[in-house]
């Protein structure tokens, strides 16, 4: 395989890859639009209605924290990983195997890298959207502030792409499709749980809490909570830096491992 | 006149073992050329290099001039493949399946619904326009990705096993498909291992086994050199390439 090649063959192509999986996207909408709409409001009712009335307050890092507007940047940051890891996880790994889209495409001229690309830019752009929608949804209920919660819409683009890159990644790893609970399960499922996105981290253990800081939701979470608490600080930027070093290493990992795959 | 296709002791190694292992052979301007073998003869493994889906491991193999080394991009906008495995995409119309694919080789959407109402024309798709391609037969399903190749006007058809598993009518439409383009002027690689469609449809022909061509020339030359000429392609086939079973 020729590395240094491998940035060189993404072309503008990358976005007809992008094109016809927003198409897909499009004519499968009703699946595709209602749940990012209705799962937050879920979670309002469970967590912040239901629990939140036993818990009403959060103390984390000094400060107190209502508990349904603790919680809300965390769905934010959740809704745009699980949409993008999965878009690209299960749908790219059914792309690849079940419905041959790769090889149809390989034969066109586009590269391999562009498919790949592309399909990086979709699972991301599932991920903004998830994002911009239940931010719209706490927007509604009040619980983020402005203009410091527009920091999202970038910040979900770029965690668009880093999950998409780790989903991608996983696709190209696993075997068979039922190998994909691995990484839900090891990967996907304690950084729902332990990022701090429903329970601040200050009571765990010193291991949990150190494990948790090389999670990248635990850093998109941050960031997120601080956007719609308008607490926005310069100190942040390592969890910014942290999420764009490990986003450049994803894209490069996983798009050179499908390659290696799409091309024996 | 320069052919449209050149390969030069073509290979594809893995390892020690070579799917493809040094094959030479030219594809001239306006025929239909046959690649035949039995199943592991290295067909696919031949048209997959073609198509720069799979990196050569020597030799080199030509478009229109174009290495497949140094220029895949440019080749791959004078193909049209016909694959062997149906790779439309399920969740189009069948319509949309041709607009999406024109799209791939930079096909403006004025130019491009013009060509697929054309082609959805000529294959006989018009009923099926807005149907899932999962109601489609099998030999819809086909003329739908022999119409998806013809999209950007390639140089080179590739048609990669085209009848495997179609009822005898689906199998004769689409033969006079072929013989259509040909009559058109359209260069055709054909691989199959249907004896018969190979015969009826094939200018000239290689047969491949293990990884090299064993045998080439036209359907009536070989008959002549290997029957004296009365038999049929099949039973030369078979007399080159022995009667046991082969594996994938």
């Amino acid at each position: 395989m020729n590395r240094p090649a491998l940035l060189g063959n993404i072309s503008y192509r990358a976005w007809y890859m992008w094109r016809r999986n927003v198409d897909v996207s499009l004519v499968t909408w009703k699946t595709n639009v209602i749940p990012p709409l209705l799962e937050p409001v879920l979670y309002i009712l469970a967590f912040g209605i239901g629990l939140g009335a036993y818990v009403q307050e959060i103390n984390s890092g000094g400060r107190v924290y209502g508990y349904l507007a603790f919680m809300a940047p965390g769905m934010v940051a959740v809704g745009i990983m699980f949409h993008s890891i999965f878009d690209t996880m299960y749908g790219a790994f059914v792309r690849l195997r079940y419905q041959k889209t790769f090889e149809a495409v390989i034969t066109t001229p586009l590269s391999a890298e562009d498919i790949l690309a592309g399909e990086i830019l979709s699972g991301a752009t599932k991920g903004l959207f998830a994002g911009a929608a239940i931010l719209l949804i706490i927007t509604l209920f009040g619980l983020a502030a402005y203009p410091s919660s527009l920091v999202i819409l970038p910040l979900a683009a770029l965690g668009g792409l880093l999950f998409a890159s780790f989903g991608l990644w996983f696709a190209a790893l696993a075997p068979y499709i039922d190998n994909l609970n691995l990484p839900v399960f090891l990967f996907v499922n304690p950084m729902f749980l332990f990022s701090g996105t429903f329970f601040p981290l200050d009571g765990m253990p010193r291991w949990v809490r150190l494990l948790a800081e090389l999670m990248p939701l635990t850093h998109l979470v941050d960031i997120t909570r601080a956007a719609t608490f308008n607490l926005l600080t310069a100190d942040l930027l390592w969890d910014l830096l942290y999420l764009l070093v490990l986003t450049a290493v994803m894209l490069y990992v996983s798009i050179r491992k499908m390659k290696g795959r799409l091309i024996k | 006149m320069t052919p449209v296709v050149k390969a030069s002791a073509l290979r594809k190694c893995y390892g020690d073992l070579c799917a493809v292992d040094g094959i030479d052979f030219e594809i001239n301007r306006g025929e239909c050329f046959g690649l035949l073998g039995p199943n592991g003869a290295g067909k696919t493994t031949t048209v997959k290099m073609l198509t720069c889906a799979l990196p050569v491991s020597g030799g080199d193999i030509t478009v229109e001039g174009l290495s497949v080394n140094a220029d895949p991009r440019a080749i791959k906008y004078l193909l049209g493949v016909c694959p062997q495995e149906v790779n439309l995409d399920p969740d189009f119309s069948v319509f949309k399946n041709l607009i999406v694919y024109s799209r791939y080789f930079d096909i403006p959407y004025a130019e491009a619904k013009e060509r697929a109402g054309e082609l959805i024309e000529r294959f006989h798709l018009h009923d099926k326009l807005e149907r899932p391609i999962e109601d489609l037969s099998g030999g819809l399903k086909k003329r739908l990705l022999m119409a998806r190749a013809l999209i950007n006007r390639p140089k080179l058809l590739i048609l990669d096993e085209p009848t495997t598993g179609l009822d005898p009518q689906s199998r004769r439409q689409i033969w006079d498909e072929v013989r259509g383009m040909k009559r058109n002027g359209l260069t055709t690689l054909l691989t199959t291992h249907y004896i018969e469609e190979a015969e009826l449809l094939c200018d000239r022909l290689v047969i491949v086994d293990a990884g090299r061509i064993i045998e080439q020339g036209t359907p009536p030359e070989l008959i002549k050199k290997h029957l004296g000429g009365d038999g049929n392609l099949e039973d030369v086939f078979l007399k080159l390439t022995g009667r046991h079973l082969r594996d994938e």
